[in-house]
């Protein structure tokens, strides 16, 4: 039904979007838990999930009962399910979506005789055309011989028909699970001190940077979970300026944040998981003096994010634009590379930039004398004008005075300053005012 | 350590800050003269400002080869900015840090400072206010633009403190572009009564 006619019959129905990555995040989840049934359990389109419960219903007393054990379980946990268990994957799935039940063994053609052509998995066209030659139910196509129904609707529908039936084999395929950067350690008896801390710290770092290794991944960041014995948890994260399983490198940054924690009574539990981790290929060890220079920056930069926060540990970009305040980006240098500057012929550009500050007793076009921050310059020399237009597609407040001549002015007092003038502006005192503002300070 | 140290006959120029020490630059020009010392030295380069300071270096201005070299910190607050350089100046890799301390430092602080400087075998350059340095600072520079003729940009550099040396003044044609220099005060025997350190 479309959302239209849907709203037509029901004005006041709350719509949402479907959000496809929290569904699928969700369906992942479930098939986890799913793994308590079979040890095989795949994804079965966007909506379903498959699992081989060959050998195992016995151990829940029954097809039946293991049927019922998993609707009873996920009605209690507020889900909506249909399921079904069939001798193969394709009854399975069409009975699961027509109404759900069990298809006993060897019974497998009375079992989805009576459903619609539809739930096997064939697409629309083929459907509408059994539809056209009155086989409207899967029982209409068993009794059909096989070579005028391959040769009128293509290999497709037979090869469906076959596997539903058990005639063509089918594995339930389960995909790896995505590998959990997690390990935990749990103590006989409660820790208190620093450096036992920092021990069992060591020991889950090497058990989790073996794990990083298998994976060829790195950690972005690290987080350390204690539990204290009376059930208060305490939580140490560090960020890392770039993907490290390095054990002794990383436990050097945790040595600030588990000074500051508060044992309490005593920790009896310690869990070290990497939520954030990103690929990294082998390197040699003990590289030349340059990785070794490598490292130590990025530590550097690692303990500096950590304390005053990675997004004020930054790096100057280049950026494709002639407006001077972005013709540069600020970036945090954890997470882009230093490029180089292409080399551009043009005018000279100041060495410090700040926001445009309004010029007093401004004179003259380029003004022969000003005052700027409380003092008094007279110009000596000025080159210019260098007329800069604002970047229509871009809508920046600070550009809304119109295009900008700027002027390089040489004062007799020294300083060399970037001026610049807004002629389109219109000043509150008339056209004959001038808007000079320095942005400014050359070398 | 002394003889350490005493590095002064292995400078080539008068600009080479002394290694391993913390100098301090005031004066309207103590950027530009930071710009100077950072092309003059090879390796990652620090500077540290505060993260409300309005000034920045402007990427296309900075002097050739600056620009991918320089990590830019802007901490919050005086204690962080000093942590920070205090960190900086105690890891190896980086060749000169610079920052801009709001307050005057204190004689513990430029102590502090040039100790992490020994340790991580650093550089350091302070861009101070007029008269808010440390004592314990090595070399404090004196940096102004000049005004002059056409296609120049004279600088007056004085050197107003000096722990291992005599103070002295130079006026040098610097075009913000590399780091070559043009020396325009010509070599002659000092005639003016030397200042008292400050």
């Amino acid at each position: 039904m479309a959302l239209a006619d849907a709203r037509a019959i029901c004005p006041d129905l709350a719509t949402r979007p479907a959000d496809l990555a929290r569904e699928a995040t969700a369906l992942a989840a479930l098939r986890r838990w799913a793994g308590r049934y079979a040890p095989m359990v795949g994804t079965d389109g966007v909506d379903g999930l498959i699992a081989d419960v060959s050998g195992v219903p016995h151990l829940f007393g029954g097809e039946a009962d293991l049927r019922d054990d998993l609707q009873a379980r996920l009605e209690r946990a507020g889900l909506a399910a249909a399921s079904a268990i069939a001798g193969t994957r394709g009854a399975a799935h069409a009975l699961a979506r027509h109404g759900g039940g069990i298809v006993s063994d060897g019974r497998l053609a009375e079992g989805i005789g009576h459903l619609p052509v539809t739930a096997l998995r064939v697409d629309q066209d083929t459907a509408e055309a059994l539809a056209r030659m009155g086989l409207s139910r899967i029982s209409d196509l068993i009794s059909l011989p096989r070579a005028p129904l391959a040769r009128r609707f293509g290999p497709g529908l037979v090869l469906r028909l076959d596997q539903a039936l058990g005639a063509q084999a089918e594995p339930v395929a389960a995909e790896p699970d995505a590998p959990h950067f997690g390990v935990r350690m749990t103590l006989p008896e409660p820790i208190g001190l620093q450096s036992d801390v920092m021990a069992g710290l060591m020991r889950l770092l090497d058990r989790l940077c073996a794990k990083l290794t298998l994976h060829s991944r790195g950690a972005r960041r690290v987080r350390l979970e204690l539990r204290r014995v009376d059930r208060g948890t305490l939580q140490v994260e560090i960020g890392l300026a770039r993907p490290m399983r390095d054990p002794g490198r990383i436990a050097a940054l945790f040595a600030k944040g588990v000074d500051e924690i508060d044992s309490g009574f005593g920790i009896d539990a310690l869990r070290l998981s990497a939520p954030v981790t990103e690929a990294m290929a082998p390197e040699q060890i003990g590289g030349g003096p340059l990785l070794r220079h490598d490292d130590a920056l990025a530590d550097l930069l690692s303990s500096l994010g950590n304390r005053i926060g990675f997004d004020r540990v930054l790096r100057l970009l280049p950026a494709e634009s002639l407006i001077p305040e972005r013709s540069f980006l600020l970036s945090p240098a954890a997470y882009a590379a230093a490029e180089p500057l292409p080399r551009r012929a043009g005018t000279l550009r100041p060495i410090t930039i700040f926001p445009p500050e309004l010029v007093t007793v401004a004179s003259g076009t380029p003004p022969t004398s000003f005052r700027w921050r409380r003092m008094r310059f007279t110009t000596l020399r000025a080159s210019g004008p260098e007329r800069i237009t604002p970047e229509w597609w871009f809508d920046d407040p600070a550009w809304r005075s119109g295009l900008r001549d700027y002027w390089r002015i040489e004062t007799n007092e020294g300083p060399r300053l970037w001026l610049f003038l807004t002629s389109q502006a219109q000043g509150w005192s008339g056209a004959e005012a001038q808007n000079w503002y320095v942005q400014g300070e050359f070398a | 350590m002394r003889s350490d140290l005493g590095l002064a006959a292995n400078l080539t120029d008068p600009f080479d800050l002394r290694p391993r020490r913390v100098h301090e630059a005031d004066g309207r020009g103590r950027r530009a003269f930071a710009l100077f010392q950072a092309a003059r030295h090879p390796g990652p380069l620090v500077w540290i400002m505060p993260s409300h300071a309005p000034e920045m270096p402007m990427l296309r201005g900075l002097p050739h080869g600056v620009g991918e070299r320089l990590h830019l910190l802007r901490p919050v607050g005086e204690t962080d900015l000093l942590w920070c350089v205090e960190e900086a100046l105690r890891s190896a890799p980086v060749s000169l840090v610079i920052a801009e301390p709001e307050k005057p430092l204190s004689l513990t602080a430029g102590r502090r400072l040039q100790l992490a400087a020994e340790a991580g075998r650093t550089t350091g350059l302070m861009l101070i206010r007029q008269d808010s340095g440390s004592n314990a600072t090595e070399t404090r520079w004196t940096c102004e633009p000049l005004a002059s003729a056409a296609d120049s940009t004279p600088h007056h550099w004085a050197l107003s403190k000096n722990k291992k040396g005599t103070l002295a003044s130079w006026t040098v044609n610097w075009n913000g572009a590399s780091a070559a220099f043009h020396m325009v005060s010509e070599a002659r025997q000092r005639y003016e009564p030397a200042e008292p350190p400050r």
